[in-house]
């Protein structure tokens, strides 16, 4: 067989399926699997937390627990029913499960059973879910791009949207203390940091201010708040200041930090999110800022209430108004009015 | 209400004996009619075909406690057809779980313990909330696994209907179950062959049902679901030293058993009673079933 031919000069063409493995942008600093190493480090003194997956163990960087505790880990078949409902079962005598999978299996195929058998029930098992919002090339059978509404609906359901693998470090062990079902949203593979150069630490149901900013406020969660600080540093070329709040537990939110920052006049809040722009931390906070009494001008950043294209991550992050470039231009259009 | 047994006593509870098993069934029944008496309407054939199936768990089979309804060795019990949960609440009312002065209450008002489906928020002694069918096996699953893990000899039981079966995710149970080796779990089929729209096999066919079971990997167990005696023969599987696969008890049964007017008619799965009926129906439970 030839070898294959190297790419001609230039950027390599992006594929679909090189961005199913990654987020990271080209040179970003990344740490391999933060989740599972993570819960490795947990399940060392927590004997109740369990693995369990639905034949997405590698793909949701569970197979690092899987290696370390085989006989606390759970291959469940591509059965995510039968996922969340044996969860509930173990989560009723006692134990801690991990349950994973990708975001749209979890959040649409497996609803009514989280609802019912973990929800409802208040089990304490933690849902996460690899490929949330669009994070994946291979459409809108993998890209769960309504996730976050789909789960702030359920009462007794916490819900986290981390941004990084210094973020993600923190969540595991703040989740596995929580006592509650929680449904977190999984950046898996190499996983960019960014957090730790802002001495950012993660506190369940709390929002943090990460830079300041006289301009705009951009409110975000997940990866948008890694776009939205390259894109606050890229505005100051426009003298435009962008403060950055990151909100990542989307529920409970943490009303009191979001009305205080939006409550600051002069700036105008964008919210950015990985998701529609139907039901998620964009219509949260509007709603909040809306029966608070609190109305600055607000702008949402998101994906289209439409079924999304597939093909490369990055020209699809373009398209749908979600990348830096984007942001960027959206905020400088949007404040020139 | 004068006309039943005293609550037996967990402290040194013994099984009833046969003839006793036979008058507490009777007494689910009466329990059951005047719930839905209060109610004005029932899911009364639902319940009835599995009255003796519900009568043999709680008063002979299961180790339950309810001076300690959370103790960690009491056998669990998942009611997965659970709108016939009134059959439930009669044995938790009758095992001393819940207070008689319940019944009345039944699905009354807004805000009253005993609604619908059964809940683990409002009732003591309830293992797993219900209302969506085709969860219990699931869950039940893994309450197996967590007790073999725990290295517990109790028992997980799991009562479902056979419409249910047409829930792929029983299937999904159903193909896990084996792999664990899960003998402490043992599944129940109502096999009333009616379900909402008509026979359960024209709606969506499950025949052959016990090769289904078998070519999973299951024990299958055919039984009369009305025969108190076989019934608390199969049911009580050994605690240790099992046969490393789960069983399922296909229990043949007919839908409203014991009220003849009821018995295998389909509108009966749900339905208002006129007074007339009610009587009549006191009427016929006035004795324990032949």
């Amino acid at each position: 067989m030839k070898p294959a031919a190297p790419p001609p000069t230039g950027k390599p063409r992006l594929t679909t399926s090189a961005m199913i493995a990654s987020i990271a942008g080209e040179g970003q600093k990344t740490k391999p699997a933060p989740f599972g190493h993570a819960l490795v480090e947990v399940a060392k003194t927590r004997p109740d937390v369990l693995g369990m997956t639905a034949d997405l163990g590698k793909y949701t960087d569970l197979h690092i627990f899987g290696q370390a505790f085989p006989d606390r880990y759970y291959q469940m078949g591509m059965a995510e029913q039968l996922l969340f409902g044996a969860a509930s079962g173990l989560a009723a005598e006692g134990f801690t499960p991990f349950a994973t999978t990708y975001a749209v299996f979890a959040t649409r195929r497996a609803y009514d059973f989280i609802h019912q058998t973990i929800a409802e029930e208040d089990r304490n098992v933690k849902i996460v879910c690899a490929l949330p919002g669009l994070t994946s090339g291979y459409g809108p059978s993998h890209q769960a791009a309504e996730d976050l509404a789909l789960m702030r609906a359920m009462p007794n359901m916490t819900v986290i949207d981390p941004c990084d693998a210094h973020e993600i470090e923190q969540v595991v062990p703040a989740i596995a203390a929580h006592r509650g079902p929680v449904y977190m949203r999984l950046l898996r593979g190499q996983v960019p940091v960014v957090l730790d150069e802002y001495g950012y630490t993660f506190e369940l149901g709390r929002a943090k201010t990460l830079r300041g900013g006289d301009d705009v406020l951009i409110i975000s969660s997940g990866i948008m708040t890694m776009r939205a600080l390259d894109a606050a540093e890229e505005l100051k070329a426009d003298r435009i200041g962008a403060a950055v709040l990151h909100v990542p537990t989307i529920k409970p939110l943490d009303t009191e930090t979001i009305l205080r920052e939006a409550g600051k006049t002069g700036r105008m809040v964008v919210v950015a999110e990985n998701h529609t722009v139907v039901g998620g931390l964009g219509e949260a906070v509007a709603g909040l800022l809306l029966r608070s009494g609190v109305y600055p001008a607000f702008r949402q950043i998101g994906l289209p209430d439409e079924f999304l294209a597939a093909g490369a991550l990055p020209t699809l992050h373009d398209r749908y108004g979600i990348s830096t470039a984007a942001v960027v231009s959206r905020i400088k259009e949007w404040l020139s009015r | 209400m004068t006309d039943r047994a005293p609550p037996p006593n967990d402290n040194g509870f013994v099984p009833l004996d046969l003839d006793q098993l036979r008058e507490m069934a009777r007494i689910n029944r009466i329990d059951v009619a005047d719930m839905f008496a209060a109610a004005g309407n029932g899911h009364y054939g639902s319940c009835y075909s599995c009255t003796e199936i519900m009568t043999a768990l709680y008063f002979s089979v299961m180790r339950v406690d309810s001076r300690n309804p959370e103790r960690p060795d009491r056998d669990r019990f998942i009611f997965s057809k659970a709108h016939a949960a009134p059959t439930l609440y009669s044995a938790l009312i009758r095992r001393g779980f819940l207070p008689e002065e319940w019944i009345p209450e039944y699905e009354t008002k807004v805000g009253v313990k005993l609604m619908t489906h059964q809940s683990r928020r409002y009732q003591p002694g309830v293992d797993a909330s219900g209302g969506a069918l085709g969860h219990g096996l699931s869950v039940g699953a893994g309450m197996a696994v967590a007790a073999k893990f725990d290295r517990s000899d109790h028992r997980v039981y799991v009562l479902l209907g056979d419409g249910e079966l047409h829930e792929g995710s029983i299937w999904e149970a159903a193909a896990f179950a084996p792999k664990h080796k899960l003998d402490n779990l043992v599944a129940i089929v109502d096999r009333n062959r009616l379900s909402v729209d008509g026979r359960v096999d024209e709606v969506l066919p499950l025949e052959p049902l016990a090769d289904r079971w078998k070519s999973f990997g299951w024990d299958v167990a055919e039984v009369d679901g009305h025969d108190l005696e076989a019934l608390v023969k199969v049911l009580d599987v050994p605690r240790i030293g099992g046969s490393g696969k789960p069983l399922v008890v296909i229990a043949h049964t007919v839908k409203g058993r014991g009220v003849s007017f009821m018995e295998d008619v389909r509108s009966w799965h749900f339905d208002v009673i006129s007074p007339q009926q009610d009587a009549a129906l006191r009427l016929e439970l006035s004795e324990p079933l032949k």
